[in-house]
C-alpha cells in the first residue's frame, strides 16, 4: 500500500489556569486572532457582538466562551478544548475554570496536558488562587508550565512590578513536591498582544520569548514524563480467518517506554514469560512499539492473555499489590466515607476497592494538611488507603503519571466521582 | 533484514491516529452492541478507516448504520455502497422518510427547509430498535462552540438528551463507559482532530471520498452570499434566483437541502488540503442551519441530534 511520508504531526496539550477575570479568555482569543486561527465568520460575529455591547475594542474572551447556560451566568463552568495549529504544532488548550469549587476541573483538563499557563492579574499579584493553581499543576506532574503575568498595560509595563510577581511566585514553587517542573515567566498583555504571538514594544527590558515562541520550540516527546515501559491489553484481536487462522494478537497503547520485537516480557497477573514476536499498526510491521502509540503485539508462545492483563519487560516489574495509599481528588457530591466500595479503574482494567482510611485532607494551597476527616466533599484532595479485590500492576504516579493513576466509579449512579494517583 | 527495517520504529505516527484507535477499541472492549454512524462524508470515511486499523486483520466487530435523510448527494450513496462492500462490512440503513410517513416528525416548508432536525428522531428510533449502546460519531470539537466541551464518551439518556452541566470528568485516557439500560454512548475518536487534521489524513493515507468534494461544474444560484445546487429538487429555489453554471465544490455532505457549496478549483486531495489550509471560512459557514441562530447546535444536541 502506498502511503505519503507526511512531516511527523506534533501535538501539545496546554490547560490553562488563572481566577475569574484574569484574563483568560481574553488570551486564548488573542493566541487565536494572532496565529489567524479565527475563521473570517468567527471574527465577524465577534465584532458583531463587540459593536452591540458598546465595546471600544474586540473582545476575543467570545472566541472561547461557549454554552448558554454559562453564557447566561456569564462564566466558563467547564473544560473546553480549543484548537489551533502552527507550520509546526498542532496546539489543544483545555480551558478549565479557575474558581476555588472548581478544582475538580481542573484535575481534568490538567490530567491529559503536558504544558499549563498560569494566568495572574498584574495588579493583583499571587493570590491565594495562584497557589491553588500552581498546587494542581504540580500535583499532577505537568512539566512545563508557563506563569503569564497578565495585563501589564495597566501596572504600566512596569519591570518592578513584573520581578515581584515573580518573586512573590518563587517564593512558592520552594514547596513544590516535583521538583523537575520546568517554570517559565512571561509578562504579557492579552488585550493589547504583547509577548503573546508576538514581541512586545512595550516591554523592551523583557528579553525572553513570548509565549508562543516557547510552546514553538517545545520538544513534544520531551514533555511526556518518561519511565518504564507498560503495555495493558486493551482488545485482543482474533481474525478466526483462513488467512489468519491462528492469529492472536494483543492490541493496546504502549506508555512510559518503548518496546521492540525480542523483548523478553511477563504478562501480569498469570506471571508467564514470553518474548515480543511482532509489533503491527495496521498492515504494517515494526521493528520498535514507541511510547504513546497504539500497536497490536504478538508474542512468541501461545499463552492466555485477555483484556486487563498488562505486558511488562521482564528486568522491570511493577509492583503487584491489593492495597496502597493514593491521593485523591474528589469529583461527586456525594461524599466518599471510609467503607464505602467503588469500581476502581487503571487504565482498562477494573477491580472493586474499598476505601479503607482516609489518613488526611490536603489543602490545595500549601496551608497544610487537615487531620481526622470522616468524609471527602466535592473538590477535596486527600490521602487515603484502599483496599482491592484482586490485585493492580502499578507504579508509584511520581515515576509513572499513567500507570501510577486510576480513577474511581460509583457503582449506583456510573459516574466518575474521583481521581487518585498513587504514592 | 536490512539496517532501515532494523530501526523502523512507530514514533512518527500521527499522535491523533494512535489516540482515535485507542477510543475505538475501546468502544469493542467495553459496549455489548456498539455501531457506527455513517453518513458519507469525510469523517465518517475516516473513522471507518480508523476502525479497520483497531481491528487488523480481524474484520471491524460492529456493523456501520446511516440514518438517510432522502435528501443526499447521488454520489455519496454510490459511494457507501462501494465502501461496505470492498470491506465486507455490514449496513444497517434508516430513512427520515419513514418517519416522516409514519407520522412521527412533520416535514419542514419553505425556503429553508431541511431534514437535518428531522434526523434525530430516525436515529433514537433505530438505537431502541437495535438496542445499540455505543454510536461511534464523526464529530469534532473545533466544528462548533457547543461542542468544545463534549466528552470522548459523551451519555446520553434514554431520550437521547445531552445534559452539558452534568458531564463525567474524563481524566488522562480513561475512559468510563459504565451505563445504565436504556441509556446509550455517544463517542467521538476524532473529538481532537479539526478540519485540517482530517483533509491531511485523507491525503497521506490514500483514502478514497465522494467526487463531491472536488472541484467539478455544477448549475447553482445564490441565496444570502452562498452558492447553492439547482441540479435537485429538494433545494427550494424562488423564481427569481437565477442558476449559473460554476466550478464548485463541497466542504462537508450532508442533507443537500442545506448544505451550500464553495467556489473552487482545488481537483485533488492535495490542492483541497492547500485550500483549507489558507481559507478563513469555516466548515459549518457552509450550513445554512447553524446560521439561523449561534445556540442552534447546543438547543439540538440537547434534543439528542447526533
Ligand atoms: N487592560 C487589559 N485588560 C485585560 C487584559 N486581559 C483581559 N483583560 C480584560 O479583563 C476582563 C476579563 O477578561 P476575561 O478574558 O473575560 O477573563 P477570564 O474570566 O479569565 O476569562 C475583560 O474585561 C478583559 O477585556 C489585558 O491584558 N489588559
Amino acid at each position: 500500500m502506498e502511503r505519503r511520508l507526511g512531516r511527523t504531526m506534533k501535538v501539545l496539550k496546554i490547560a490553562t489556569a488563572g481566577s475569574v477575570d484574569d484574563g483568560k479568555s481574553t488570551l486564548i482569543g488573542r493566541i487565536l486572532y494572532d496565529t489567524k486561527s479565527l475563521s473570517s465568520d468567527k471574527l465577524d460575529a465577534i465584532k458583531k457582538t463587540s459593536q452591540q455591547r458598546g465595546y471600544d475594542y474586540l473582545d476575543f474572551s467570545l472566541a472561547t466562551d461557549g454554552l448558554v447556560a454559562e453564557r447566561e451566568q456569564g462564566i466558563t463552568i467547564d473544560v473546553a478544548h480549543i484548537y489551533f495549529s502552527t507550520p509546526t504544532k498542532s496546539y489543544i488548550i483545555a480551558d478549565t475554570p479557575g474558581h476555588v469549587e472548581y478544582t475538580r476541573n481542573m484535575v481534568t483538563g490538567a490530567s491529559t496536558s503536558q504544558a499549563a499557563i498560569i494566568l495572574i492579574d498584574a495588579r493583583k499579584g499571587v493570590i491565594e488562587q495562584t497557589n491553588r493553581h500552581f498546587f494542581i499543576n504540580n500535583l499532577l506532574r505537568i512539566k512545563e508550565v508557563i506563569v503569564a503575568i497578565n495585563k501589564m498595560d495597566l501596572v504600566d509595563f512596569s519591570e518592578a512590578v513584573y520581578n515581584k510577581i515573580k518573586a512573590d511566585f518563587e517564593a512558592l514553587t520552594k514547596k513544590r513536591d516535583y521538583k523537575e517542573q520546568h517554570i517559565t515567566f512571561i509578562p504579557v498583555s492579552a488585550l493589547k498582544g504583547d509577548n503573546v504571538v508576538h514581541a512586545s514594544e512595550n516591554m523592551p527590558w523583557y528579553k525572553g520569548q513570548t509565549l508562543l515562541e516557547h510552546f514553538e520550540v517545545l520538544d513534544t516527546e520531551d514533555v511526556y514524563n518518561a519511565g518504564t515501559p507498560r503495555f495493558p491489553v486493551q482488545y485482543v484481536v482474533r481474525p478466526k480467518t483462513e488467512e489468519f487462522h491462528d492469529f492472536r494478537g494483543y492490541a493496546g497503547k504502549v506508555y512510559g517506554g518503548d518496546l521492540s520485537v525480542g523483548d523478553d516480557i511477563v504478562v501480569l497477573p498469570s506471571q508467564t514469560k514470553s518474548k515480543i514476536k511482532e509489533i503491527f499498526v495496521y498492515d504494517e510491521s515494526y521493528q520498535t512499539a514507541s511510547r504513546r502509540s497504539s500497536v497490536t503485539i504478538t508474542l512468541e508462545d501461545d499463552i492466555n492473555v485477555s483484556r486487563g492483563d498488562m505486558l511488562v519487560k521482564a528486568d522491570n516489574l511493577p509492583t503487584v499489590d491489593k492495597q496502597f495509599t493514593a491521593t485523591i481528588s474528589w469529583m461527586d457530591s456525594q461524599s466518599l466515607v471510609a467503607g464505602n466500595k467503588y469500581v476502581l479503574q487503571h487504565g482498562v482494567n477494573k477491580v472493586l476497592a474499598k476505601v479503607e482510611i482516609i489518613h488526611h485532607k490536603i489543602h490545595p494551597d500549601y496551608s497544610g494538611i487537615e487531620k481526622n476527616i470522616q468524609a471527602l466533599g466535592m473538590n477535596d484532595i486527600a490521602s487515603v488507603s484502599f483496599k482491592l479485590n484482586k490485585p493492580i500492576f502499578f507504579d508509584p504516579f511520581k515515576s509513572h503519571r499513567t500507570n501510577g493513576s486510576f480513577i474511581l466509579i460509583d457503582s449506583q449512579s456510573n459516574n466518575t466521582v474521583g481521581a487518585g494517583f498513587i504514592q | 533484514m536490512n539496517i532501515e527495517i532494523m530501526k523502523k520504529d512507530t514514533s512518527k505516527i500521527n499522535p491523533l491516529e494512535n489516540e482515535a484507535i485507542y477510543i475505538i477499541r475501546e468502544v469493542a472492549a467495553q459496549f455489548e452492541k456498539p455501531v457506527l454512524l455513517f453518513s458519507g462524508g469525510k469523517d465518517s470515511i475516516t473513522l471507518v478507516r480508523l476502525a479497520q486499523k483497531a481491528f487488523y486483520p480481524a474484520k471491524i466487530p460492529f456493523p456501520l448504520m446511516h440514518i438517510d435523510t432522502g435528501h443526499n448527494f447521488p454520489e455519496t450513496i454510490a459511494f457507501r455502497d462501494k465502501l461496505v462492500k470492498e470491506l465486507g462490512l455490514e449496513l444497517i440503513v434508516r430513512n427520515v422518510q419513514d418517519s416522516i410517513n409514519a407520522g412521527k416528525v412533520k416535514e419542514e416548508s419553505g425556503k429553508y427547509a431541511s431534514r437535518n432536525s428531522l434526523q434525530t428522531t430516525t436515529l433514537l428510533d433505530a438505537i431502541e430498535e437495535f438496542k445499540f449502546d455505543a454510536c461511534i460519531g464523526g464529530a469534532r470539537r473545533d466544528e462548533e462552540k457547543a461542542r468544545a466541551k463534549e466528552r470522548v464518551f459523551s451519555v446520553r439518556d434514554d431520550f437521547g438528551q445531552w445534559d452539558e452541566k452534568n458531564q463525567r470528568p474524563e481524566l488522562f485516557d480513561m475512559l468510563n463507559g459504565q451505563i445504565h439500560l436504556g441509556q446509550n454512548v455517544r463517542v467521538f475518536p476524532i473529538s481532537n482532530w479539526t478540519e485540517l487534521d482530517v483533509w491531511s489524513y485523507i491525503e497521506r493515507e490514500n483514502i478514497e471520498i465522494p467526487s463531491i468534494y472536488f472541484a467539478h461544474t455544477r448549475a447553482t444560484f445564490l441565496r444570502d452570499g452562498l452558492i447553492w445546487s439547482s441540479d435537485d429538487d429538494v433545494v427550494y429555489r424562488d423564481k427569481d434566483e437565477v442558476v449559473e453554471e460554476r466550478v464548485v465544490r463541497f466542504r462537508t455532505v450532508g442533507d443537500m437541502s442545506c448544505t451550500a457549496a464553495v467556489l473552487s478549483e482545488a481537483a485533488d486531495i492535495a490542492s483541497v488540503v492547500q485550500e483549507i489550509r489558507n481559507s478563513t471560512i469555516s466548515e459549518r459557514g457552509a450550513r445554512i442551519d447553524d446560521k439561523r441562530s449561534e445556540a442552534a447546535m447546543e438547543k439540538r444536541k440537547q434534543q439528542g441530534y447526533f
